[in-house]
């Protein structure tokens, strides 16, 4: 893999709450390809959507990027000023959200919300207008002549997420983020839009990070997979070696706690931990199986142990 | 629910309002009082002519009866007649209303331009400095009696410092523009004459800061939890992430999506604002409703409060229905229903 | 939510310190508590009798002998003030516990059965919206005739409306939740689940809004003495002691000053602590 689209390295965020300082994420490690599907599953909770923020640099105010580095074609995102990241934002990373109908300004026309987009990055006029027509063509919607002059609470659930979508893949940006963009669908809608993404991004040849806490999903959809838990990436690799051969003992965890047929269903020992206070070592050990002494006091790196699979855990490479 | 059927729907219930409105004044003018005639005539009417208003009124009609009457001269535009005017109480409501009209437009408008920009700006710096000071503008505006605060200013910016005038809507020598509008501002700019425009302006000045205050603090307040609602919401992510400006986030994803709550406060404030003349005109020697109305009541001036109040009450329901027409403008879903 | 149901001395004891930890919190139940001791210890602290004139002392300007000074009829200024607040409180309590009560059951009966009663009552408050409070407050006092007792009517017959509605809503809101909805299936009556597991869950946003109410209700009756329709001279009542300044504004600025400021502080208060008892409520919330 030589130089990636985007390279997460080392990202620790911090929330400044009333209770305390959540350690959300601690040392996340993320790369997506050129032209690759990257699912980046995990529990609700174990920092997806703040990864996902933080690359963006759209996270709220009581947030802060401790440490770390977000490459974006080798330039460090975090160090970009507030207007050359805007300049980036929509045109060459984009993103898609879980409640299609919410993320929608309920004020405003579709079309208008559409061609804002364009107008961010001084496209305007009748040019414009016929790209956003003809955008809402390839995502499938009919007669979108009629539709930019609708407002958001006419549309299904379906139809706003196509809208979205349309409005992501606008300017033909390098990089999709897409944070559960299924999960408020109903099912049926859910895999016509999996394939809508799947067959868009092939077509322009855009990177996806795709955020999902359903790793059926995640099977179908991706290239390579990385596993989040309690804010740290624990496994990394391509995704028929992750559910062939999962490495970390969450990742083992996670894939027995999928209901099959034929297979008596397994659930991971413990509760999730609280951020507020997380657990010294490695943040799985106080529910993991395999636990050594080690596990408690050292934080387990992310380590290849062969080409393009990665795990954070001390069964493995033991340094 | 198309457009058309919002608004009839608000007009029928405005006009429920309005009924409901007579009915209150009805009671509060012909059955609460045990002796409306005297309470009109005072104690001390010769017991003829208690009797001939009687008569004439229709007070010794049943009370039903009474009601329709009230009710169709209401309509008519009949108040009655002001024992101390001894002219048609609407006819004097006419001619003080404008200068009420003036005073509480100038201090709606002092109240948004300061309130709109104060409360978008603490909440967007929350815990700033600017919030911090915002809040202290805020609760004092509201906990500071008008009537009180006008008096101190008139003793500060007249008596002590002159740096302002007096009582009174025009210089005391200044010839009044002729009467178009009955606002004077208006009137004088129609008229050509800058010098009494610039008089009326500075008369206007003191009333409605002491008003614009009480007026900003409301709407500041409501403007920051507005905008603060907003902020959380997840299409300002959105906006965001499209690349667009801030400022344009701020205004269009997060403002245009406040207002609503704004317009409403705005509504209410017109309220208070009318409260405010009637407490802060006498004052000033401003010849609006309130100094009409606190008036009619030291002279028990019985017709004229319960003219005054039902006036007040149906200014106060147009204003309402005009705010939940501009809703209607606003927010498409209740537009589309 | 769980929480707000349980309203146990621990949650309240949380309340109290997440109120007093934030300043204008303090600040406010400092005041306000300042108020109530005032209000009865006042007449006890007062140096001159609130009533006694005397006419070669009127118009004294703040000295050691009279700190706020004398007014036109030479009563001493202080002593009306501390007087006053008792006046003050008297009315502005009362007329909030009364309001307050007529609106939580009308608005319990509204929100809880619905239906013709609830559409019947809606309306009703409506029309009270229609006016202005302190417009509306002024005809009643009209029609009943200047009293401290008519005042406090015409207040409290203007006030209602506001609980009535935030009770309903907050009704509507609990009223399908599961433990009642498990109450009910349980055979328990109207009137026991009203009270045992409605009431408390309004309780403080009525406790909320009556702390906020305080503040105006203070100046809705100054502003009714001050332009006569409230407590009659020689009251002293601080609405009327403004009012009876006015005319030496010019160059006896203490007549009308002090009783004013006393009305400003303890409208601030009132609202102070209000506001910290709902930015408190919905911290406990969840928010």
């Amino acid at each position: 893999m030589s130089s990636p689209l985007l390279e997460v390295r080392d990202l620790i965020v911090h929330f400044y709450t009333r209770e305390g300082v959540v350690k959300a994420l601690d040392g996340v490690m993320l790369s997506v390809g050129r032209g690759e599907i990257v699912s980046l599953v995990g529990e609700t909770g174990s920092g997806k959507t703040v990864t996902a923020l933080s690359i963006m640099r759209l996270l709220d105010h009581n947030a802060r990027i401790v440490r770390g580095e977000v490459l974006f074609e080798g330039r460090n995102l975090l160090q970009l000023s507030e207007e050359e990241m805007r300049r980036i934002r929509g045109r060459e990373i984009s993103m898609i959200f879980q409640e299609p109908k919410s993320a929608l300004n309920p004020v405003l026309t579709v079309g208008f919300q559409l061609r804002e987009a364009l107008e961010a990055h001084g496209e305007e006029g009748e040019a414009a207008l016929e790209k956003v027509l003809s955008m809402l063509r390839r995502v499938g919607l009919p007669d979108p002549e009629r539709l930019v002059n609708r407002y958001p609470h006419e549309l299904s659930g379906g139809m706003a997420q196509r809208v979205m979508i349309a409005m992501a893949l606008l300017m033909r940006p390098k990089l999709l983020i897409a944070d559960e963009p299924t999960s408020a669908l109903d099912v049926t809608v859910q895999a016509q839009i999996l394939e809508l993404i799947q067959s868009l991004v092939r077509e322009m040849n855009t990177s996806v990070l795709f955020i999902t806490h359903d790793l059926g999903v995640a099977a179908e959809i991706s290239d390579r997979i990385a596993v989040m838990y309690a804010g740290v990436v624990v496994e990394q690799g391509n995704v028929y070696d992750v559910f062939e051969e999962p490495l970390h003992p969450y990742t083992r965890g996670l894939l027995a706690a999928i209901p099959r047929p034929g297979r008596e269903l397994m659930a991971i020992e413990g509760e999730v931990p609280s951020l507020l206070n997380p657990p010294s070592g490695c943040r799985f050990h106080p529910r993991c199986p395999a636990v050594m002494e080690v596990c408690k006091r050292v934080k387990p790196r992310l380590v290849e142990v062969e080409p393009g699979r990665l795990v954070a855990c001390h069964l493995y490479g033991g340094e | 629910m198309d457009l058309r059927a919002y608004v009839l729907r608000r007009l029928a219930l405005t006009t429920l309002v309005l009924f409901g409105v007579l009915v209150v004044t009805f009671l509060l003018s012909h059955v609460i009082p045990a002796d409306p005639i005297g309470a009109i005539l005072g104690p001390q009417a010769p017991p003829e002519l208690v009797e001939k208003l009687r008569r004439e009124w229709g007070l010794d009609k049943p009370l039903h009866e009474q009601f329709i009457d009230y009710v169709c001269r209401a309509v008519r535009g009949d108040l009655g007649r002001s024992i101390r005017t001894n002219r048609p109480v609407l006819q004097d409501l006419l001619e003080f209303f404008p200068a009420t009209l003036e005073l509480a437009t100038a201090s709606l408008m002092l109240g948004v331009l300061v309130g709109v920009p104060l409360g978008t700006i603490s909440a967007l710096r929350r815990g700033s400095w600017i919030d911090h000071a915002a809040r202290v503008f805020v609760t004092l505006g509201v906990s500071t009696p008008v009537f009180w605060l006008g008096l101190i200013m008139l003793m500060i910016f007249y008596y002590r410092l002159g740096w302002l005038p007096g009582p009174g809507r025009l210089d005391p020598y200044m010839t009044p523009p002729p009467r178009v509008t009955g606002l004077i501002l208006l009137d004088s700019l129609l008229a050509g004459r800058l010098d009494a425009f610039y008089s009326a302006l500075r008369h206007l000045a003191m009333p409605a800061a002491v008003l614009g205050w009480y007026a900003a603090a409301g709407i500041a307040r409501i403007t920051r939890s507005s905008v603060l609602e907003v902020m959380r919401r997840e299409h300002v992510r959105t906006a965001r992430a499209k690349g667009l400006l801030e400022r344009i986030v701020v205004l269009r994803h997060i403002l245009r999506n406040a207002l609503m709550p704004i317009v409403t406060v705005i509504g209410t404030t017109y309220g208070g604002l009318l409260e405010g003349a009637v407490l802060t005109e006498t004052i000033f020697a401003w010849p609006g409703l309130g100094r009409y109305s606190t008036g009619a009541f030291l002279y028990l001036d019985f017709m004229a409060v319960m003219g005054t109040t039902l006036f007040i009450a149906v200014i106060y329901s147009l204003v309402n229905l005009a705010v939940d027409l501009i809703y209607a403008y606003l927010d498409p879903r209740v537009r589309y229903g | 939510m769980e929480g707000a149901r349980r309203t146990s001395i621990r949650g309240s004891l949380l309340m109290a310190r997440l109120v007093l930890s934030s300043p204008t919190g303090f600040a406010g139940a400092v005041i306000v508590a300042g108020l109530l001791i005032l209000s009865l210890i006042g007449p006890v602290l007062a140096p001159y009798d609130p009533y006694k004139q005397d006419m070669s002392e009127r118009l004294m300007p703040p000295s050691w002998e009279h700190p706020f000074g004398t007014d036109q009829l030479g009563r001493d200024i202080l002593s009306r003030v501390l007087y006053g607040c008792r006046i003050s409180l008297s009315i502005a309590l009362l007329v909030v516990a009364i309001s307050a009560t007529i609106g939580l059951l009308l608005g319990l009966v509204s929100g809880y059965f619905g239906g013709l009663v609830d559409e019947a009552l809606m309306r009703v408050t409506d029309l009270f919206f229609a006016f202005p409070r302190l417009i509306l407050a002024m005809a009643v006092a009209a029609a009943l005739g200047p009293s401290i007792i008519n005042t406090m009517l015409a207040i409290a017959t203007v006030s209602w409306p506001v609980y009535a509605r935030l009770v309903r809503a907050c009704v509507l809101q609990v009223r399908n939740e599961t433990y009642i909805e498990a109450a009910r299936a349980i055979g328990a009556g109207h009137v026991r689940i009203l009270f045992r597991h409605v009431l408390p869950m309004v309780v403080h946003v009525v406790l909320v809004q009556a702390t906020l109410d305080l503040g105006s209700i203070i100046l809705l009756a100054a502003g009714l003495s001050f332009i006569g329709l409230g407590a009659p001279p020689p009251t002293p009542e601080w609405g009327l002691m403004v009012s009876e300044g006015r005319l030496y504004i010019r160059s006896q600025w203490w007549v009308s000053t002090f009783p004013g400021l006393a009305i400003m502080i303890s409208a601030l208060g009132f609202n102070m602590l209000g506001d910290a008892l709902r930015d408190a409520f919905d911290v406990r919330l969840g928010r």
